[in-house]
């Protein structure tokens, strides 16, 4: 408790205000303020529809938001696009993984390091084990080193979800955005998974944003969480804080929603 | 005014020939997502059998209508051959392999009808009844005119309620937005497919029966409806009927009117509409926006590996041999290895778009002839000598390159693809009408190289070293960090752009490099030829590209090398034979069947793991793509 | 895999082949490069009257003692492979030099690669102007009367009809702009106050007649000039028709009357047309009779054209072998200089100027006869009276054309 008071004290890496999008007439995201510390685990949960996702995208400069402010160290990142922002030390896991099934694994983190480092448009340079020394020490972060020249299809997909951890960090990020990290995964699984990011984060003094269905993970491994319902941010706390939250029961409750169920929000 | 109103109302005629080919394919494509280039030949065939059906069901109104109506549903039938004996096992197969599948059709129906209505034109019959004119503000006006203007709209309608009112159209339509949602319906979906190629097939031939009475059954139907209505297709936005439709109008009326204004300008006017028009809105008039799942595929995701030593000697000795060739043979076969050689960096050029881009053009050779148009150009007006000229052809080519990359990168999938053959089109007419420039369809002249390299000898190793240079340069690309970008943004656009990869930058400058290599190969292929003409930027041409890389296998990096060879030597033995093109054309059908690793691949598959051609440890081959969801 | 199997194969082939070629020759080869598969209804006539003509030399004995013999390609209409297939001819079969071509363009770069390879080629059928003047050259000597030519002979005829209001229709492509480009300069030459008003260019068989023929109406010209053929003549002379443009004007068409073109027009033929064509069933020569039976004995089927181009290319042939007494190239060009011949369309020169052969074309009113379009009233105008001067001839050639 004190451990993750201590951290919310600390400076804000990503703040929101004002965040508004509305698809058609539909106001997916409403007036939603909120910040992350380095070195900080949010989760950001809500019902399947929330807004979660179309949040998430705002952030990493996927959508356009309608209104409000991103700021990254007191930076706006609205307006700039996915490639700019990542750039500026915003990394990002998917739902569903995404990572390049033609290259090993190790390529794979190689190839963040080739982007960070403006190399992509060097046309006759080699690009094999280019990198390397750098990407095994990230798969090692993630004890993944040992099967670095594996190909990204074949791994099983809790790894995959390793590798996208090592991915997310290979710019030495900032902030990350983790939509649903533990998602289609095994439960040992999950708190390991988790388990590592928030190491991670502590360590690299990251400030990490996470949606998860999994109240489990949620209530054992977010410092602070955040919840949103249709839309607009209802409570705000730490773990005891939300469990005993009547709004948020009664949101989770009322739309028959079981804790920790596995379901994948479509947005 | 009448004069305007009957240029008007022609316009509207031959808009519906026009429309009933375009909304064939635009139907097709909709639901099957094959691009359907056997669709001229469709056309060509309803003229035909629409020409036999009258003179046998004799004169008559009731005749002629009734033989145009079995015309159609005979090459509905045709439709139905191919669709159940080929395209059926296809659907899941990449674009690449429908189209050459397709292509290899066109040939084998082009044999067919020369063989069974012989060379000559065929003049359409006359519509009974309708032969006459009519007095429009004393504009005479043909009544079969006024025919066809009925006729478009009213097979609109047809359409329409085919779609809306019925069972199957429902389905039809809900296929085009959702295939997988249509086969979890339980809907048997083979069978929604099939019957929705035979429909717009017997449009096809509709559209090409319907215009007899104003024209003539001819063998060059095929090729000559293709780019228009890929026009109106692309225009009117893919899968969408009313946007077939309202893009026919336009550009039959923009046809119509443009004579009295440019009549140079026919042909090119056609396609500044569709640029125009596709840069205000790049998915066509009444296009949807591209939906999941419609990523081009070039096949499946295997790990690519730089050279393993077996693979380095075999590549040695190949090269060894190659430099030795001039001792070994007479000055015939130094010519046939030439032009091996100029495809080979051409095939090459083209397999790295697709294979580590991911992105299929169709409308490559527009690249090939553009550099070797540079060439010729540079040595026609400025004198410019050979060494120098060779050297300026790539730019010339990634000039081009970029000007219509610039446009195409915008679109990805078959939109970038029908983009790509559009342009290449446009391309083709510039140099083929503009002739005060160009010459037009005689060519520029006296391209030879300069007195050191013009033996043949010479000339060979000049060709051998600098196709070689390129094809290297291109190996070397797809393993810099470049061609790991490129791969990136093929193997998962959601991940490589949150990693910062801007991909539409790294797309166009792979489209523009792609180019310049292409370029290359058509500058050393003019000095070789000493002219050049429009044909090496024309359709075939960008197909014979694709039969290339498809013949080598799109997974292997020397596939096109091998592709090229295989090429040249399969064009020359079947050359011989009268039905060569039947012949071709079965073969390549065959081969897109039963070999779809291409002959490259499935040499590799049977001899390379043997040998060992390629460093790759055993679990590495089976790596099989997860599908990525976009957000 | 396949490369080293190909180019194995091709190793191992060539160094088989090789050596026998210089064996004693049995045969006289000519090398014949032909789009046969793009315009058959074209080039098959053609091909058939080559054949009859070397049936008939061979049954005379052949040339220097020896037989002649054609070896054939199909160039696909593409150049390139034309270019390959010449190289192809002379070095693995040995030809002694190659003829044939219909397309322009195929015929242009094989004058190109004769030119830059010092071999010898015979342009039978191609009508590009500039195949013996801008780009001719020592080794490219030409058979069938050129564009320039064709359109003079109608120029000369729209003189003769007093229309001095003109308007021009023709394919977007080369063969159209040389072809009203020469009728122009022709007939502006002969009648000075003559009016170009209107021109139209549809791109090459993609015509939209209707349109077309509206803005042809729409200038009121006393004359149509029409170069348009194949499907784009069929649907122009329908829409046209239809459209009373033709009505009470003088029409030219260049090539009309040629039975490859006017044939397939079957009973709708234009009537009333000026045109070069030729009329095979009307021309009463004794040396024609005796071609036109031949041919119809040997082929079952009317002359063509392409039929009497390729007889001639032939006859052509065997004379400059002659007259050269071997198969040298430098012989062979100097024989074909002033070559003089019969033939079934009347004696002919290969000018050593502009190896330019003066083959004339027949000029004549259409009109329909059985269900048929035919020429009626027509005249042979002998090709060495529609060419430029000698001045402005040597002007067009390049320095070193030879």
């Amino acid at each position: 408790m004190s451990f993750a008071e201590a951290r919310t004290a600390g400076s804000p890496a990503l703040s929101v205000s004002g965040l508004s999008k509305a698809f058609g007439g539909v106001q997916a995201v409403k007036d939603v303020d909120f910040q992350v510390a380095e070195g900080e685990l949010l989760a950001l949960i809500g019902p399947n529809g929330a807004g979660k996702s179309t949040c998430f995208n705002m952030l990493n400069g996927q959508i356009r938001p309608d209104r409000g402010s991103v700021k990254l160290s007191g930076e706006e990142l609205v307006g700039r696009s996915p490639a700019q922002i990542w750039r500026r030390g915003v990394g990002r896991t998917f739902q569903i993984t995404a990572t390049f099934p033609s290259m090993t694994v190790a390529e794979n983190v190689a190839m963040v390091l080739m982007s960070q480092a403006r190399e992509l448009f060097s046309f006759t340079r080699s690009a094999v084990n280019r990198h390397r020394a750098k990407a095994l020490q990230l798969l090692d972060m993630v004890g993944m080193a040992g099967q670095a020249d594996r190909p990204c299809g074949v791994l099983a997909y809790g790894d995959l979800k390793r590798v996208e951890l090592a991915v997310a960090l290979g710019n030495e990020p900032r902030v990350l955005l983790m939509d649903e990290p533990t998602a289609g995964m095994a439960p040992r699984e999950r708190v390991e998974l988790m388990g590592l990011a928030a190491r991670l984060a502590h360590e690299l003094d990251v400030a990490v944003l996470f949606t998860e269905h999994d109240m489990d993970i949620v209530f054992s491994h977010a410092d602070r969480i955040i919840v949103l319902s249709r839309g607009e941010l209802i409570a705000e706390g730490d773990a005891e804080q939300i469990r005993s939250d009547p709004l948020v029961l009664k949101t989770y409750l009322g739309e028959g929603q079981v804790y920790g169920q596995d379901k994948k929000p479509k947005d | 005014m009448g004069v305007y109103l009957a240029q008007f109302l022609s316009g509207l005629a031959s808009a519906s020939a026009l429309f009933l080919a375009a909304s064939g394919l635009s139907i097709i494509f909709g639901v099957t997502r094959v691009v359907n280039f056997a669709h001229g030949s469709f056309y060509m065939l309803g003229a035909y059998f629409g020409y036999s059906l009258v003179r046998n069901l004799g004169g008559g109104a009731l005749g002629f209508w009734v033989a145009l109506l079995i015309a159609s549903i005979a090459v509905g039938l045709v439709g139905l051959l191919v669709e159940v004996i080929i395209l059926r096992r296809l659907y899941k197969a990449p674009e690449l392999f429908q189209l050459i599948a397709t292509f290899g059709v066109i040939l084998v129906i082009q044999d067919v009808v020369f063989w069974y209505w012989g060379a000559e034109n065929l003049l359409g019959p006359r519509a009974p009844g309708l032969s006459g004119i009519v007095r429009i503000f004393d504009v005479p006006m043909p009544v079969y005119d006024l025919a066809l203007i009925a006729i478009g709209p009213l097979v609109l309608l047809g359409l329409w309620l085919l779609f809306n009112r019925t069972r199957w159209g429902v389905l039809v339509r809900a296929a085009t937005e959702d295939r997988e949602m249509v086969g979890a319906l339980g809907v048997n979906q083979s069978l929604l497919f099939t019957g929705v190629f035979v429909l717009g097939s017997a449009l096809a031939g509709l559209g090409g029966a319907i215009q007899l009475p104003k024209g003539d059954a001819n063998l060059l139907m095929d090729f000559g409806i293709l780019a228009e209505v890929f026009v109106v297709t692309v225009v009117g936005g893919m899968g969408s009927i009313f946007g077939a439709f309202l893009a026919a109008v336009l550009i039959s009326e923009l046809n119509t009117f443009g004579i009295l204004v440019w009549p140079n300008g026919t042909l090119v006017l056609m396609f500044i509409l569709m640029a125009v028009i596709l840069i205000v809105r790049p998915t066509g008039l009444l296009g949807r926006p591209e939906t999941i799942g419609q990523k081009t595929e070039t096949g499946p995701v295997e790990v690519v590996l730089p050279a393993g030593p077996h693979y380095k000697i075999f590549v040695a000795v190949v090269i060894a041999l190659l430099a030795l060739l001039p001792l070994l043979v007479d000055d015939f076969i130094l010519v046939l290895v030439t032009d091996i050689l100029v495809l080979a960096l051409f095939a090459t050029s083209l397999h790295f778009l697709m294979s580590t881009g991911g992105l299929v053009s169709f409308g490559h050779a527009a690249f090939y002839g553009g550099g070797a148009y540079a060439a010729a150009l540079l040595v026609t007006y400025a004198a410019t000598p050979f060494e120098l000229a060779l050297l300026l052809a790539p730019f010339g080519a990634g000039l081009l390159a970029l000007v219509i990359g610039w446009f195409c990168v915008r679109l990805s999938g078959v939109y970038f693809a029908m983009l790509t053959l559009a342009f290449a089109q446009v391309a083709w007419s510039v140099v083929f009408q503009w002739s005060d420039v160009t010459n037009g369809d005689d060519g520029l002249l006296g391209i030879w190289p300069a007195a050191w390299a013009s033996g043949t000898a010479t000339y060979y190793y000049v060709a051998f070293v600098v196709a070689a240079a390129g094809i290297f340069l291109i190996r070397r690309v797809v393993f810099a960090p470049f061609g790991y970008g490129l791969r990136a943004t093929r193997d998962s656009s959601l991940r490589a752009a949150a990693i910062g990869i801007d991909i539409k930058r790294q797309q166009l400058a792979a489209f523009v490099f792609a180019g310049v290599m292409a370029g290359l190969a058509g500058g050393l292929f003019a000095f070789s030829k000493g002219s050049v003409f429009p044909d090496e930027m024309s359709i075939p041409r960008s197909f014979d590209a694709l039969l290339m890389v498809l013949l080598g296998g799109i997974e292997s990096l020397s596939g096109p090398v091998v592709g090229a060879a295989a090429f040249t030597w399969l064009h020359d033995e079947l050359i011989t034979f009268e039905y060569w093109r039947l012949l071709l054309g079965v073969v390549i059908v065959a081969l897109v069947l039963l070999f779809p690793q291409g002959l490259g691949g499935a040499a590799r598959h049977h001899v390379g793991r043997y040998l060992k051609l390629e460093a790759s440890p055993g679990d590495l081959r089976s790596a099989t793509p997860k599908r990525e969801q976009r957000a | 895999m396949g490369i080293r199997k190909v180019l194995g194969a091709a190793v191992l082939a060539a160094s088989v082949i090789a050596p026998g070629v210089a064996g004693a020759q049995e045969t006289i080869r000519i090398g014949d490069i032909n789009s046969y598969k793009n315009l058959p209804a074209f080039t098959i006539p053609y091909k058939q009257g080559a054949e009859l003509a070397i049936e008939q030399i061979n049954a005379k004995g052949g040339v220097l003692g020896k037989p002649l013999e054609i070896v054939s390609r199909d160039d696909q209409g593409k150049p390139g492979e034309a270019v390959r297939y010449a190289e192809e001819l002379f070095t693995k079969e040995n030809v002694v030099l190659i003829s044939g071509s219909l397309f322009s363009h195929v015929g242009l770069a094989l004058g190109s690669y004769a030119g830059q390879k010092k071999r010898l080629y015979l342009a039978a059928e191609p009508l590009a102007d500039s195949l013996v003047w801008a780009q001719g050259n020592r080794y490219t000597f030409r058979l069938r009367p050129s564009t320039y030519m064709q359109a003079a002979m109608l120029a000369e005829a729209a003189a003769k009809t007093g229309a001095k209001r003109w308007a021009t229709i023709a394919p977007n492509y080369a063969y159209g702009k040389d072809a009203v480009a020469a009728f122009k300069e022709v007939l502006k030459a002969k009648v000075p106050d003559v009016e170009f008003v209107g021109e139209q260019w549809p791109a090459l068989f993609k015509i939209d007649a209707a349109a077309e023929a509206q803005a042809l109406e729409s200038v009121k010209p006393d004359g149509i000039y029409n170069v348009t053929f194949g499907s784009d003549l069929a649907k122009f002379v329908r829409e046209g028709t239809l459209r009373e443009l033709f009505k009470e004007r003088t029409v030219l068409g260049l090539l009309t009357g040629e039975p490859e073109y006017i044939d397939p027009l079957g009973p709708e033929a234009p009537e009333g047309w000026i045109v070069t064509g030729y009329p095979w069933y009307a021309i009463d020569t004794p040396a024609h009779n005796a071609f036109v039976e031949a041919y119809q004995a040997k082929f079952d089927d009317y002359p063509r054209v392409g039929s009497l181009v390729g007889y001639n290319a032939m006859l052509s042939i065997a004379a400059a072998l002659e007259k050269a007494g071997g198969t040298d190239t430098e012989a062979l060009v100097e024989a074909f200089e002033g070559l003089e011949l019969d033939t079934p369309a009347g004696a002919i020169t290969y000018r050593a100027l502009d190896h330019q052969s003066t083959m004339g074309a027949w000029v004549g009113t259409t009109t329909v006869k059985d269900g048929k379009g035919v020429m009626v009233d027509w005249t042979y105008e002998k090709g060495g009276d529609y060419l430029p001067s000698d001045e402005v001839v040597k002007t067009l050639r390049p320095a070193n054309g030879g």
